[in-house]
């Protein structure tokens, strides 16, 4: 059998993620620390878990609606209210998803035509690429610069629009570089948004993690309502990545379209999961607030230590990433990244790895115990004092 | 953000950086702080929790319910003191409910925890009764779990 002649070309062109190697040799390592995988350390609450195994005691396995659990989507009806302003009916406005993931990927499917354009700025979660490619889109990567704070700004947009532009992607608080838009951010990109027909593809995730300001979503702006497709979910902001919780919001006519995809291919989102999901949403706050107060404190620690050691690091408001530059290391991020696993025994991803513009980065994730945080500034600071002095002897 | 005073509880062998920086104090206002709050007797101590079962098979604790006579608060504050002055009584708590005060101490053996009861605690003036239980396993004291769980597989995912 020749696969690569039988398998779809397209999805053979998407090219694997060259970090796992990494973490196949932290794997190895006895006393490896990881800072790469982004996910919260902590565990899901334990009245969110209870409420998953309470509903599998009473016996409910069975498929929910397509949409999800009515209660559920009144539930997150309710706390897009309270949380952050924002106005969806559950009745036909929010479709409950497997993660977030789904959710993006749904929204990508039910808006590009072969040949569309999307606007994925970047440093960005990998996914947004691959998966317009799969939906016969043309990614147009946006590159976002430091000294921006790694925001989208109303100039770049306009630059990146043409007549084929269909969707902006807009990836905040984000992953990886811990940037944010605020208000007038968002205002401006309103403005050069208004009166053409792009949707936005709002990946909110960390729309709970965010530190001195609230996080303002883009369909709050005025005009921006009926352009925007607002993605969010349960993993990062109670601890429930396993879980598979996602949910997606938007005017009724796009969600009736993305309801009839995620039909046809999952169903529903899982049961258990959306028993505690109801949970998480009823009695969660004070979790959600309780995980930012540590990772803030983890945020505040590992900025400051970053700095002190030489690593100019931008003060990431939100996710739970920090950014750092390495560029007076005089290595690429690749070469850092390696040589930092292989002699100090800690995995951070490079920032080439998250899209064009990430070049001279790398991410660490502070989602991380205190201890290891610790020990991993500790190596670090190790690590730059031998590269320096190598570096030194070489230029001798 | 947490409160110099919620960082320390949490975990006081941090150092005066490693809390300033999350608490977003300088770290001389850290150590002021500090020194003003052990001052004012806010922080009393510092101290590791142990897992004994680890290192040493004897030593046994035990929660004592005891019953006084009824008295005003000063009654009860006297007997309290005159059973925390004992060494080994790790803690006194005056409680509501069908007995008065709990008594926490720890000793080598059974019975040596059973002959301070009888000899030391029931004589008390006003102590009507006791009641010992003798703690056989620990699970969790002040937030920290003594047999943790398995660890976790974190596979690799790209998140």
């Amino acid at each position: 059998m020749n696969y690569e002649h039988i398998l779809n070309q397209k999805i053979q062109g998407v090219k694997p993620s060259g970090i796992r190697k990494f973490f196949d040799l932290l794997e190895e390592m006895k006393d490896g620390i990881s800072l790469g995988i982004g996910e919260p350390d902590f565990v899901t609450p334990w009245h969110i878990r209870d409420a998953g195994i309470y509903s599998l005691e009473k016996g409910h396995t069975k498929y929910t609606s397509n949409a999800g659990m009515l209660r559920l989507r009144r539930e997150i009806e309710s706390y897009l209210e309270r949380r952050f302003d924002l106005h969806y009916d559950h009745k036909n406005q929010i479709l409950v998803t497997v993660g977030g993931s789904e959710a993006i990927d749904l929204a990508l499917r039910v808006l590009v035509e072969p040949g569309d354009e999307v606007i994925v700025p970047t440093p960005s979660f990998v996914c947004y690429g691959p998966l317009t490619e799969m939906a016969g889109g043309v990614p147009v990567y946006l590159e976002l610069k430091e000294e921006n704070q790694f925001r989208l700004t109303a100039e770049e947009l306009r630059a990146a629009i043409t007549p084929r532009t269909k969707v902006l992607v807009l990836p905040f608080p984000s992953n990886p570089t811990g940037g944010i838009m605020g208000r007038e951010d968002l205002e401006a990109i309103a403005e050069v948004l208004r009166g053409t027909d792009i949707m936005v593809v709002s990946d909110e995730i960390y729309a709970e993690l965010t530190y001195g300001q609230h996080h303002v979503s883009i369909a709050n702006i005025p005009d921006m309502y009926e352009r925007t497709i607002l993605v969010n979910g349960f993993s990062k902001s109670h601890a429930m990545t396993g879980w598979r919780m996602g949910y997606v919001c938007a005017p009724v006519p796009v969600i009736a379209q993305m309801t009839k995809l995620h039909q046809f291919g999952i169903m529903s989102a899982p049961t258990t999961s959306q028993y505690a999901a109801i949970e998480a949403m009823h009695n969660g706050d004070k979790d959600i607030e309780h995980m930012r107060e540590e990772y803030d404190s983890r945020r505040r620690y590992l900025v400051e230590n970053l700095n002190r050691i030489g690593l100019t690091c931008f003060e990431p408001r939100g996710a739970f990433y920090v950014f750092p530059c390495i560029r007076s290391t005089g290595l690429t991020s690749e070469e850092f990244c390696e040589r930092f696993l292989m002699e100090q025994r800690v995995a951070v991803i490079p920032g080439s790895a998250f899209g064009p513009g990430g070049e001279g980065f790398v991410r660490a994730c502070y989602a991380s115990s205190m201890q290891d945080l610790e020990e991993a500034v500790s190596r670090l600071e190790t690590f730059l004092v031998v590269l320096r002095r190598k570096q030194g002897r070489e230029e001798e | 953000m947490n409160s110099l005073l919620e960082l320390l509880e949490q975990d006081c062998a941090q150092s005066p950086a490693q809390l300033a920086a999350q608490a977003g104090m300088a770290e001389e206002e850290v150590r002021a702080e500090v020194r003003a709050l052990e001052r004012k007797g806010v922080i009393l101590g510092y101290q590791a929790v142990v897992d004994w079962s680890k290192v040493r098979d004897e030593g046994v604790t035990a929660l004592i319910e005891v019953k006084v006579t009824p008295q005003d608060l000063a009654g009860y504050d006297r007997i309290a003191q005159r059973i925390y002055q004992y060494d080994e009584v790790e803690s006194v708590y005056l409680m509501s409910g069908t007995f008065d005060l709990t008594v926490i101490i720890s000793g080598r053996t059974l019975k040596e925890v059973a002959m301070f009861v009888s000899e030391r605690l029931a004589p008390l003036e006003g102590v009507t009764g006791t009641a010992t239980h003798f703690i056989l396993k620990k699970y969790k004291e002040n937030h920290l779990v003594f047999q943790p769980g398995e660890p976790e597989e974190r596979e690799f995912v790209f998140s």
